[in-house]
């Protein structure tokens, strides 16, 4: 169908692009201009000091620390719960799947009032690590405890269909030809695995990077320690400090969409790798 | 090549969740020896996996409602009957009443052009319907304050003509609209995809009007993806905090959606009615995931009885 450009059967062209197209930049296109416009007007000076003053880079610092290791926590036990969920037969497993999207259903301000309670010094868990002298709520901890319980589903969730289409045949000849459990699973399930692990990872870092609501709560939000760059932005709207908020909000911003290309690239060559093991 | 970009597509949505066959593959890899891992590794595996999940998300949900009725039932219902927490309930449904049609035609409209047409970009327009997802709440709402705002660029014009839309409900919603903005779109895109467009073409062909060809041939084909969408927006919706707490202003009564109003409380150190309040969005939350879970077998069904025809 080479000449579908120059023949369309199909009715509506024309309408459905154009209210996309108008829609689209109303909705997000033309505000989020307004960012870049606003920071261009502060002039470099300005923005590059409210962009990285100390208490901003500290927020940087705990958000992007929190947000990998949290990532990287999410990818080491969201592979094992896709692994479960996929491979092995166990009473309730239709719940713990279907609860696995709690994440993304449960508002993020009840998550964060929930996990604060549970890991506050008289909370359920914290009231069991309390003796062991390790504090979870109110400390950086506790940000790295909000970010993974909002990073999981997407691991689990990019890795889970990849596992499912995987055929048996590939690990058979594998035993066959004397590899052992392990050593098929490293050689020959992992490498199929590895990009869409590889996405989920990225997904899970890039929403704990700009999570507020299930942070804002357990974090205690003590300057230079457990203050989280989206809260920066909050803090410097509530003192009235435009430009401020929009120096911070420019760098998010640029590493949003930085990693947002990095994640279609992973897309891509998720999409060959399993499309070449097909 | 259809089956590759529909792949594609559904990874790219990474930030909803996608719609999936429900079929459990366990017995599959379970009955063949090379497949299968010693008891011992098992048993291992799913203690551990379940330990962390339970850990992270089965205890929070549990404390929620713990949390709400510690305080015993009277306490519980005086939360939920304030008259904050009804306007607040009100605000919030009427923010999802807006922003969910308005992102449920947009999802239609743009899987449609992108999905039955062939034209330059079209990668890049996916992209951009993705932007709201991979930007900070926080950030989502700043962005409106830059624009509607006291010193936005229609601030002015706004005030001169009193119109307020910060620190009011227009703002409210605005936010709400761009923080569920691709959930229809991102659903439907590879689900269309992968259906092609030999089924409308051929409704054409036989005389069918466009609006016709969309209600009695698209339509069906995609209603289940299209609720799917619909109850992640809506969940999204109802529960958004980050966003709409910038354009908020917090104003009592007025401005203060349901998370907000649970923001409010906690910090007043009113925990109870605060998880009060918290309980019914977790409900919301429980009847979402019953919800996908049935859409989910549904669409597998459906799935299975045209493979079989």
């Amino acid at each position: 169908m080479a000449s579908s450009t120059s023949f369309r059967v199909l009715p509506g062209f024309g309408l459905s692009l154009g209210y996309t197209l108008g829609y689209l930049s109303l909705i997000v296109l033309i505000p989020l201009a307004a960012v870049f416009f606003k920071a261009g007007s502060l002039g470099f000076d300005h923005f590059w000091a409210a962009a990285t003053s100390p208490r901003v880079l500290a927020s940087y610092r705990l958000s992007f620390g929190a947000s990998l290791i949290a990532a990287g926590i999410n990818a080491v036990f969201g592979l094992m719960l896709a692994w479960v969920l996929v491979r092995y037969s166990f009473p309730g497993k239709r719940l713990v799947d279907a609860l696995v999207d709690l994440p993304f259903a449960l508002p993020t301000a009840v998550a964060g009032i929930a996990l604060t309670a549970l890991y506050a010094k008289n909370g359920w868990i914290g009231s069991l690590l309390e003796p062991l002298g390790i504090k979870v709520a109110f400390t950086p901890l506790g940000v790295l405890v909000a970010l993974v319980f909002i990073g999981l589903p997407f691991v689990v969730r990019t890795v889970q269909p990849i596992l499912e289409d995987l055929d048996t045949e590939y690990e058979e000849a594998a035993v066959s030809l004397g590899a052992s459990r392990w050593q098929a699973f490293r050689y020959v399930v992992f490498p199929t695995l590895f990009p869409a692990l590889l996405t989920g990872f990225a997904l899970a870092f890039a929403r704990a990077v700009g999570e507020y609501g299930s942070v804002i709560f357990i974090a205690g939000n003590i300057p230079m320690v457990s203050e989280i760059t989206p809260l920066m932005i909050i803090t410097k709207l509530e003192q009235y400090d435009y430009a401020g908020a929009t120096a911070v909000a420019v760098v998010m911003l640029i590493f949003s969409f930085l990693l947002l290309l990095i994640i279609n690239g992973l897309q891509a060559w998720t999409a060959k790798r399993t499309g070449r093991a097909r | 090549m259809d089956c590759q970009t529909y792949r594609e597509g559904s990874l790219m949505a990474g930030a909803a969740a996608v719609l999936h066959g429900t079929a459990d593959h366990a017995a599959r890899f379970e009955s063949k020896a090379a497949t299968r891992e010693p008891g011992l590794v098992k048993w291992g595996l799913i203690a551990i996996s379940l330990s962390f999940f339970a850990f992270f998300l089965l205890l929070p949900l549990i404390a929620v409602f713990v949390e709400a009725f510690r305080k015993g039932w009277e306490t519980y219902f005086n939360a939920l009957l304030d008259p904050d927490a009804i306007s607040a309930i009100k605000l919030t449904l009427l923010a999802a009443a807006i922003s969910v049609p308005l992102n449920l035609v947009f999802g239609v409209a743009a899987a449609w052009s992108i999905t039955k047409f062939d034209f330059r970009g079209k990668h890049f327009l996916i992209t951009l319907i993705d932007l709201p997802f991979s930007v900070s709440p926080v950030v989502s709402g700043l962005i409106y304050v830059l624009v509607f705002g006291a010193q936005g660029w229609f601030g002015p014009w706004l005030s001169d003509n009193d119109v307020k839309v910060i620190f009011a409900v227009p703002g409210i919603v605005l936010a709400t609209v761009f923080v569920t903005f691709p959930f229809v779109a991102r659903e439907l895109i590879p689900l269309m995809e992968a259906q092609g467009k030999e089924e409308e073409e051929a409704a054409v062909v036989l005389g069918a009007k466009g609006w016709q060809t969309f209600w009695h041939v698209t339509l069906p084909n995609i209603k289940w993806g299209l609720m799917y969408g619909v109850i992640l927006c809506n969940a999204r919706a109802m529960g958004e905090f980050g966003a709409v707490s910038v354009v908020s202003g917090h104003i009592r009564g007025y401005t203060n959606t349901m998370p907000l109003h649970v923001e409010i409380l906690y910090n007043e150190y009113q925990f109870a009615a605060a998880f009060a309040v918290a309980s019914v969005l977790a409900l919301l939350a429980i009847v979402t995931l019953v919800i996908k879970v049935w859409v989910e077998r549904q669409a597998g069904k459906a799935a299975t009885v045209s493979e079989d025809e």
